[in-house]
């Protein structure tokens, strides 16, 4: 839908500017407050600047201990989500069969639930089940909703590929595997990285679910969150908050790309 | 003499899916280097009977057979024969001579083995300097030439070719259908293409079905198809032939049965012109008159009712107008009696 | 290059081309291979969770013991019609409503312009600065707008300089959406809430608006109405499935939002928060079950009704 004749009245413009800025003015507050010297309060403006946060936070151990936790437990749940959110896609790209509307609504479940009802009946489970908390209960909870991203970039790509490329390469001697190897999975590979970025950046960032399956341990955003309720110094969550805003933003711009160009070359016969 | 084994043999083929019968009792046979045209509207049966051969699809029920061997539950991957399809699902990740090797790369076959003998196959197609290239710079003419290259570098013993021209525009489409021959003569291969356009399935094949409704109405040379159609849908789906009701065949004739008769067998007589010998003669009214180029399509309604469609050349001396009463005449011959009621 | 038969024509026949035979023949066989990894995850691990949450709700815990009798019983559901619990309820789901609407109407303007004014360059810039914050850390965005709000932060600053401060002032003085401070008060709160949830508004009010035709628009003004009419008449309804679908979001996630509520909010509690702590330090597993079953109900009510406006072509 396009006005092509008349151009953006101005209050729509700058209602839609201030929208945007509304969107971004936080995240530069937060860069700008990693360089402030004041380290008791949020004062602003702030009082000097100085980068000597930035080698605070590498000396702190519990931040490492953190980042080390949020990178392994990302890692495997974005391994198991990669594996088991496209052998979903497979399957559920398919010809019809009984059964296939409910289980693609159990595919979208985990995300369309709110985290916190992922969380509590986790720990429901474990309580029930009593089964202690430990690094694999929170793997368990993040492989879950990551299984859900992964699935959702393969089966848009499944989708977009002609079955007749299959037909074409079976006709030519290639057996399933074959098949999967060399022609599938070239056509579906960028939606599984973009799949599995996106994965690992939502485990890494994620906090809800990860309260309620955690225990005693502390991921990075459990690290952020009880900094929050009870600060210590203050611009060292600040340098802990831009450094992750640099490793969520990356892989999802890059996932974004990847599906982009994904659909500009693909282009099979006609 | 013993007949030479079929390429390709049909005994009672049928594919059901639930109700819908796509493919309803077929019997064929399909001799070796010979290119034979599945023709029929859509939902004919006539694709999925090409799918049957090339092992996409299993049967319902019958007995199918590739020179000889039995093929239920063969594999595509493991059957001697190759596809051109209707949109040349060339793998776009690929370039266009890795495209064309890839049935020699998944048997196994060395590298430089394989782009010699993918190269060669290029050459065929009038593509040599294309190797390096990738299916989306091509145009539909070259797509095709690529799949056709890649189909054949493996060297099956049928090719199948699933509505191969209908993309492409006229110009084209004739020059692919002088090559598509010229090839498979050269070749010597079972080539057996699917098609809904007649003009091109007459013109190719060595010999035709006709599909309808996964049934096949008749098989035969072109000529026969063309001329002497067997039944009612033959007739009006290939070539533009009149059909003629019992109720007057038995008046003409002094059978009752229906017939066929082709437009450009009726002549308009002028004013005071004899009929040639064992010709019949009609009198009628003149519904339309189109012209069409190098004939005149006449419509004309007889006494009795019966409407002809007359195919007159252009510059004949007799040249009615609408309403006109006219008098035609048909050899006695070109009437062709059909199986139908 | 003539038809002789290829001196390698048969490829090697291992056993994967063999159990590829197989899985051809057998196409029942292939389908349950791919499905059964991922139903069984997701079977036994998420779906055996909500079952074990609901199980959990129709416990009680003893009040003197503290022990959890498991026992089906209503006792606990009960509980949560208490006057103290309901009044929790409904607090969430009027915040979740505040915040919807709220979300609707700041997101309308950006969807509107991006769908009907951007073209090219400008589009794609728009999608990706909306996306953006979307998908950077939930925790950095909450942490950013405590920086903002606090009361001698960057808001406080500014307002400071604009002269306005007596009015900051007036503003945290009435009561319920004020506070000491805006990051301990119900304006903060949806003010943060607000920020999280907008790119979920507008991206499918984007794509709804995006979804009318041009042809449309000009006929409206073909056949006589002003551009307000238009608007209201045949734009205005063309994109409501997009606002139904982006307040799905919303309100989704503000009912099941505890953190920030922990961070920027009043004392006074919100389901998720009560869900918190009664699970944790009050041991009171039952009544946290029962209480989280209210948003998913009401989340299942919302849905069948969007459902039924034609939201779900809009996603």
């Amino acid at each position: 839908m396009r006005s092509d004749l008349t151009k953006a009245p101005m209050g729509l413009k700058m209602a839609a500017g201030a929208g945007l800025l509304f969107m971004h003015i936080p995240l530069a507050f937060i860069v700008l407050y990693a360089f402030t010297t004041e380290e008791k309060s949020y004062q602003f403006p702030p009082p000097g600047l100085t980068t000597r946060w930035f080698a605070v936070a590498w000396e702190r151990q519990d931040i490492w201990n953190a980042v080390g936790l949020s990178l392994q437990v990302a890692a495997i749940a974005t391994a198991i989500a990669l594996i088991l959110g496209t052998l979903a896609a497979a399957a559920l790209s398919r010809a019809n069969f009984f059964g296939r509307e409910a289980i693609s609504l159990l595919l979208v479940l985990p995300i369309a639930l709110p985290g916190i009802i992922t969380g509590i009946s986790l720990r429901a489970a474990f309580h029930l089940g009593e089964i202690p908390y430990s690094f694999w209960t929170i793997v368990l909870g993040h492989a879950t909703f990551c299984i859900v991203v992964v699935y959702n970039n393969a089966i848009a790509r499944f989708r977009r590929l002609s079955p007749s490329l299959v037909e074409a390469s079976m006709d030519l001697g290639a057996d399933a595997f074959q098949t999967f190897r060399y022609v599938v999975l070239p056509q579906i590979g960028t939606a599984l990285l973009a799949g599995g970025m996106l994965a690992f950046a939502l485990s890494f960032d994620e906090v809800i679910v990860t309260t309620f399956t955690a225990g005693q341990q502390q991921t990075l955003p459990i690290w952020m969150l009880s900094e929050l309720v009870r600060p210590r110094q203050r611009p060292v969550t600040n340098v802990v908050a831009v450094l992750v805003i640099a490793v969520t933003i990356l892989p999802i711009l890059a996932a974004y790309y990847l599906t982009r160009e994904g659909e500009a070359t693909s282009g099979s016969g006609k | 003499m013993t007949a030479p084994i079929p390429a390709v043999r049909f005994r009672g083929v049928a594919r059901h899916y639930g109700s819908v019968r796509a493919v309803d009792g077929v019997d064929l046979d399909i001799a070796p280097g010979e290119f034979f045209a599945m023709l029929g509207p859509s939902g004919s049966g006539k694709t999925t009977c090409l799918r049957l051969i090339a092992g996409f699809d299993q049967p319902t029920a019958g007995h199918i057979e590739i020179f000889g061997e039995a093929v239920e539950g063969v594999p595509a991957y493991r059957r001697p024969v190759n596809t051109v399809f209707q949109d040349y699902a060339l793998f776009p990740h690929m370039s266009v001579l890795e495209n064309v090797c890839y049935g020699l790369m998944v048997r196994g076959l060395a590298r430089n083995k394989r782009e010699t003998l993918g190269r060669d196959a290029l050459d065929m197609v009038k593509l040599a300097g294309m190797a390096g290239r990738k299916p989306g710079e091509l145009s539909g003419g070259q797509r095709q030439r690529v799949a056709l290259a890649r189909a054949l570098v493996v060297r099956p013993k049928v090719l199948l070719l699933d509505e191969p021209l209908g993309a492409l525009d006229l110009k084209l489409r004739e020059e692919m259908q002088s090559e598509l021959k010229q090839l498979q003569r050269a070749l010597g291969l079972s080539f057996v293409f699917v098609t809904h356009d007649q003009g091109e399935a007459l013109s190719m094949a060595d010999r035709v079905a006709v599909f309808c409704d996964g049934r096949i109405m008749q098989v035969g040379l072109p000529e026969d198809i063309y001329a002497r159609p067997s039944t009612r849908f033959v007739a009006s789906f290939v070539g533009s032939s009149n059909v003629i009701e019992a109720a007057a065949v038995a008046k003409w004739l002094g059978k009752a049965r229906v017939a066929s008769l082709k437009a450009e067998k009726i002549s308009l007589l002028g004013k005071n012109e004899a009929a040639p010998d064992a010709a019949i003669v009609v009198e009628g009214a003149v519904a339309q008159s189109l012209y069409q180029g190098p004939v005149k399509r006449i419509e004309l309604v007889l006494d009795d009712g019966t409407r002809l469609v007359a195919a007159v050349p252009s510059d004949a001396t007799a040249c009615p107008e609408q309403g006109a009463r006219v008098r035609a005449s048909f050899p006695r011959t070109a009437l062709h009696l059909m199986e139908d009621a | 290059m003539t038809a002789e038969p290829l001196s390698i024509s048969e490829p090697r026949d291992g056993w994967l081309r063999r159990a590829s035979d197989v899985l051809m023949r057998r196409q029942g066989l292939y389908l349950l291979l791919l499905l059964v990894p991922p139903l069984l995850w997701l079977g036994i691990v998420y779906l055996g969770s909500l079952f074990a949450l609901l199980a959990e709700s129709f416990f009680a815990i003893d009040e003197f013991s503290g022990v959890i009798v498991r026992e089906p019983t209503l006792k606990t559901y009960g509980d949560l019609l208490q006057p103290a619990n309901l009044d929790i309820i409904i607090r969430t789901v009027s915040v979740a409503a505040i915040v919807t609407v709220l979300a609707a109407l700041l997101a309308f303007p950006i969807a509107y312009y991006a769908a009907r004014y951007a073209r090219g360059r400008t589009k794609a810039l728009f999608y990706l600065a909306v996306m953006m914050p979307l998908w950077s850390s939930y925790l950095v965005k909450v942490y950013a707008w405590k920086l903002l709000l606090a009361k001698e932060g960057a808001i406080g600053w500014f307002m400071e300089r604009l002269g306005a401060a007596p009015l900051l002032d007036a503003f945290l003085a009435i009561p319920t959406i004020g506070g000491p401070s805006l990051s301990v008060s119900y304006a903060g709160m949806v003010l943060v809430f607000l920020y999280l949830w907008l790119p979920f508004m507008v991206l499918p009010i984007q794509a709804a608006l995006e979804r009318v035709p041009a042809s449309l628009i000009e006929a409206s003004g073909d056949l006589g109405a002003t551009p307000g009419q238009t608007f209201r008449s045949v734009i205005l309804p063309l994109a409501f499935p997009g606002v139904i679908a982006g307040s799905i979001f919303t309100f989704s996630l503000t009912l099941g939002d505890y953190i920030v509520p922990q961070i920027v909010g009043p004392s006074s509690l919100i389901l998720g928060q009560v869900v918190y702590a009664q699970q944790g330090l009050a041991g009171n597993m039952p009544l946290a079950a029962a209480f989280s079953v209210v948003p998913v109900v009401i989340m299942a009510v919302f849905l069948t009704a969007a459902k039924r406006m034609g939201a779900f072509d809009a996603l």
